[in-house]
């Protein structure tokens, strides 16, 4: 048996790195929600994001955390315009072809950043790159507690949008009922690449809160794509505080079968959870609508 | 009646003489690999294509197929010609179970599509981490070249091989769009209540589907096996596989005869192009970049030929038949 | 000084008998030799692949200036670069496109599996085949007459690996006796943790935990927290860069700090990178790998070149340097692009030219039987080489704390 500082040091883990994944699912599970399409360029958006990270720091000597309200903005925009005039016109409105689009669009981002920076894994330095707080005998690494809050905050954002403003109560209605939201004079097209952008803009942040302790390669980001399917559909696709809950239940679970299991078969006990789940209640642990 | 059979005897003879007609064993090598995707796609096309059930998953079944046909052989000393068969049963066996669990909890949509990829890596990690089928290390066929052994000295029989399978897939798929379980498939995916309410049993049809679908997904994972007698966890159970066999049936058109094997094709044809293109004029000096060439094409396909290459195919018929 | 003696000569021979052969070869300008340089620079092994075909490009450019060819009236080396995108499926149609741009000899492969399937389909049509890394040992255990190992194979590292631990340990007094293992789940990490647990005890060390872990992984933390919780004496990783950059980085947040840390052909402990971006997490970590012999002065001139273009120094780079170099002599001795010519060329090869630290080359059923990976240490922001003490430039620091 293990001691149980060690226990309550992975299940700190596991709700810290649980966030950071929450927060990459937010961005999925929005697009998801209001676009019913699985974004097969989430990871090397990802990847994208963290290497904009790692200039900021490394070219101009930006730190991640100041760098990131100008890279949400940015990711936003890029966001937009990727489903407004790419994503949207290629596609024409068909799932499977969305597939097919952002597939494309995963290839193109993920090579070019090979040929542009190369293979090379890189990682920055920052001063509180290696401080920690420590709370009785547990060391908790302070960027990580930096985006197990900032994770929470960007969720009651978006729920705030979603909830208080005009632009939050078209993305719902265009996620309900698209052709009814168009005939009330709701630009659906406009409202798609808006939820595609707050996708991106997530996973720009995530890239900016991950950063101080992470590393970043051209394919980074597909190690986190996966996780995040599981927990948008854990938490009920398009459900915002399912898949901070769920990305926070995948975390523990993951760390803790990671401490009993071993890393390597531990990952098994995240997909058979989630077998599990759906043969069970098919529509997630939150999720409302079939 | 029979003439409907016809396109398929023409694109097999086509295909066929190439080895006659070609000394490259570049190209011979080249399609046969397009040709064991091209029948992974057949087999999800089935499922995915006909029967509205997309699976992101198939790589449980091509590497059930593709670790049967290694382990029969290495572990039991099995000849392959009887290996095959049993891999692909095996395949079949493993898309039956997990029909029966998904289908009967009436997952569909997405999350039919997110569970087959979980019970993919499920397998994937499993496979990994087993003594059975050789763990990390994985497991390599020997190398014995004799027909009776299924391995040949020149790479057209292979060729002839798999394209024989390609095609028992095209006539199998013809067949099954011609009969009634076919129209119940299409049924099912168009409207399950209504199919449902018709008298049409859902489920069977579904599960039915998936057995198929499944077996012959794993054939080519067996052939895949005997190709290049080497495997691992990453590349039997990988997600490369669910991927190619998704895209090709899109690409070329769901859910008809054609459609993976024109896909599967032009897929992997367009990325051995801009390889070959790209690799000429850079030597490797800087790489990804045909890759992002090939990802534009991609979009640019699915652009300009929405549903499918054979979806555009038509259109152009139709276009040349309209008088002017 | 003998051995170089005996290769001119051979080389003499055999260019003599090439121009018997083949008079018109030095009349007109002699026809380029191409070799198939085959790589990963794509997908999940490009970092690998880079920097080999970056050490293959080294070899060519300087063969070719060197006047290329001798035996072949100066033919130039032309590299025909193959990119096998990571995967046996990629590597086997570029050995074909190879094949048909009819190259003499292929070279590299990286990771086991490519070369498993690379150097099949080379021996379909004889074409020699060197591999540069791969280290399962079904690779050169198959039989195929065409496949050369230049490296050591698995079973040489663990076992070099392990009679270094002991030297080390002994020297330094027994202060080591616990041990806890970090492995990636692929072929060389799992396996070699299995070899390491059956060898470990017989020569006093506990093994108190075997920790495998997926590649890529998105967190070590946990990993870490076992090893605190276990408190052992070593710890012996074998992961790639990635992983054990997260490892090293959290052990040192969390102050976990034991004896020594005995990595196992780590994708990270030898590599500059690492060294420069975490001189604190880096110092002292020990490696058993595949390094670049520093005595002979070619190294510092390779390891020139390829930080010239702003590349760091990994081991990936001198190894297919020294490949390369090994098959332009077989080519030299073999006095002709005759496929067979050149495999018995490399089967009898005793090529010193290399900057490896393994003495001349003598293939057994394939296998270079001199080849074996030496023990290195970060030390002060560099790696220098502590094991054997024939190659050594500098002393262990052991135990580290």
């Amino acid at each position: 048996m293990l001691p149980l500082d060690i226990f309550l040091s992975a299940m700190a883990n596991g709700l810290m790195m649980g966030a950071v994944y929450a927060l990459v699912a937010l961005g999925l599970t929005l697009v998801y929600g209001v676009l019913h399409i699985i974004n097969f360029a989430h990871g090397a958006t990802l990847t994208a994001a963290m290497y904009a990270v790692y200039v900021a720091h490394a070219a101009l000597g930006v730190d991640p955390y100041l760098a990131l309200p100008g890279l949400a903005a940015i990711f936003f925009a890029l966001g937009y315009m990727v489903q407004r005039w790419v994503i949207g016109p290629a596609s024409h409105g068909d799932d499977s072809n969305i597939l097919l689009v952002t597939l494309g669009l995963s290839i193109i981002m993920e090579n070019a950043l090979l040929a542009g920076f190369r293979s090379d894994t890189r990682s920055i330095d920052v001063p509180y790159g290696f401080s920690v707080v420590e709370v009785g005998n547990l060391f908790l690494s302070t960027p990580k507690l930096v985006a197990f809050a900032g994770s929470f905050v960007v969720a009651a954002l978006l729920w705030l949008l979603l909830a208080r403003t005009d632009t939050g109560r078209a993305i719902r209605a265009v996620a309900k009922e698209k052709t009814g939201a168009a005939l009330v004079g709701v630009r659906v097209e406009h409202i798609y690449a808006v939820t595609f952008g707050l996708g991106a803009a997530c996973l720009a942040v995530a890239a900016c809160l991950l950063m101080p302790t992470f590393l970043v390669n051209p394919r980074i980001g597909n190690a986190f794509v996966l996780v995040a399917f599981t927990i948008v559909v854990l938490g009920g696709m398009g459900s915002i505080p399912g898949a901070l809950i769920g990305g926070l239940f995948v975390g523990v679970v993951e760390s803790l079968s990671g401490l009993y299991l071993g890393e390597s078969l531990g990952q098994i006990g995240i997909f058979l959870i989630f077998i599990l789940v759906l043969l069970a209640r098919p529509t997630g642990l939150f999720g409302a609508r079939a | 009646m029979r003439s409907s059979y016809l396109p398929i005897a023409i694109a097999v003879a086509v295909l066929a003489v190439l080895p006659l007609g070609t000394s490259s064993n570049t190209t011979l090598n080249f399609l046969s690999f397009a040709l064991i995707v091209a029948l992974a796609a057949q087999g999800w096309n089935i499922l995915g294509g006909y029967g509205g059930q997309f699976s992101f998953g198939h790589a449980a079944f091509f590497g059930t197929g593709a670790y049967g046909m290694a382990l029969l052989q290495v572990r039991f000393g099995i000849n392959p010609w009887l290996a095959l068969p049993l891999a692909t049963l095996m395949g079949a066996a493993v898309g039956a179970a997990i029909g029966a669990l998904s289908f009967r909890a009436r997952l569909r949509g997405s999350y039919f599509a997110l569970v087959t990829l979980a019970f993919a890596e499920v397998f994937r990690i499993l496979a990994n981490a087993w003594g059975f089928t050789g763990g990390a290390a994985g497991v390599l066929v020997p190398l014995r070249i004799e027909a009776a052994n299924m391995q040949f000295a020149d790479r057209a029989t292979f060729y002839w091989l798999v394209l024989a399978c390609v095609a028992a897939g095209l006539v199998l798929t013809q067949a099954m769009a011609r009969a009634r379980f076919g129209a119940w498939l299409v049924a099912v995916r168009e409207n399950e209540e209504a199919a449902r309410a018709l008298g049409v049993d859902s489920l069977a049809v579904k599960l039915r589907a998936i057995t198929l679908s499944s077996g012959i997904t794993a054939l080519a994972g067996g052939l895949y096996a005997q190709k290049f007698l080497y495997l691992d966890a990453g590349i039997a159970y990988g997600s490369w596989i669910s991927v190619e066999a998704l895209l090709a049936p899109i690409i070329g058109g769901l859910g008809t005869v054609f459609g993976p094997l024109v896909g599967a094709l032009v897929l992997l044809g367009l990325g051995e192009a801009t390889k070959i293109a790209l690799g000429h004029a850079l030597g490797g000096a800087v790489p990804g970049v045909d890759l992002v060439v090939f990802g534009v094409l991609l979009i640019l396909c699915v652009a300009f030929a929405p549903r499918g290459l054979l979806g555009l195919g038509a259109n152009v018929r139709r276009l040349l038949r309209r008088p002017v | 000084m003998s051995q170089s003696t005996r290769r001119t000569l051979l080389g003499g021979a055999a260019a003599a008998g090439g121009v018997l052969a083949m008079p018109a070869i030095l009349r007109a300008q002699p026809a380029a030799v191409k070799i198939g340089i085959l790589q990963p620079v794509t997908g999940a092994l490009a970092q690998d692949g880079e920097y080999g075909r970056l050490g293959a490009q080294i070899a060519l450019d300087e063969i070719n200036a060197a006047g290329g060819i001798k035996s072949l009236g100066g033919a130039k080396l032309e590299m025909v670069f193959g990119d096998a995108r990571s995967t046996p499926e990629g590597g086997t149609q570029e050995v074909e496109r190879m094949q048909g741009e009819k190259v003499a000899a292929i070279v590299g492969g990286f990771a086991s599996p490519i070369v498993l399937a690379a150097s099949q389909a080379a021996s379909r049509y004889d074409i020699p085949y060197i591999c540069d890394v791969g280290v399962s040992d079904a690779i050169v255990g198959r039989g195929l007459a065409n496949t050369f190992r230049f490296g050591p194979g698995f079973g040489i590292v663990t076992s070099t690996a392990l009679e270094n631990l002991v030297k080390l340990n002994d020297a330094a007094g027994k202060p080591a006796k616990t041990v806890v293992i970090v492995h990636e789940d692929g072929l060389f990490g799992s396996g070699m943790a299995k070899l390491l647990n059956d060898q470990l005890p017989p020569r006093g060390f506990q093994v108190l935990e075997t920790i495998a872990h997926p590649t890529p992984s998105r967190d070590m933390s946990n990993v870490a927290l076992r090893i605190r919780a276990l408190n052992p004496d070593l710890v012996i990783p074998s992961s790639y860069y990635s992983e054990f950059v997260l490892l090293a980085r959290t052990m040192q947040q969390q102050r976990i700090r034991p004896k020594g840390v005995y990595a196992i052909l780590n994708g990270a402990a030898s590599n500059f990178r690492f060294v420069k971006e975490f001189a604190d997490a880096a110092n002292l970590v020990m490696d058993c790998n595949h390094w670049a012999d520093p005595r002979k002065p070619k190294t510092a001139a390779v390891r020139a070149k390829a930080e010239a273009g702003g590349r760091f120094w990994l081991y990936n780079t001198p190894l297919n340097y020294s490949c390369v170099a090994l098959l332009a002599d077989a080519i030299e001795r073999a006095g002709s692009t005759d496929r067979d010519k050149i495999t018995a060329a490399l089967a009898s090869s005793s090529f010193a030219g290399h900057i490896m630290p393994y003495g001349p080359t003598r293939f057994e059923k394939g296998q270079n039987m001199g080849a074996a990976p030496v023990n290195t240490q970060v030390q002060g922001g560099d790696i220098k080489v502590i094991f054997p003490d024939a190659f050594a430039d500098a002393k262990p620091v052991f135990p580290a704390t």
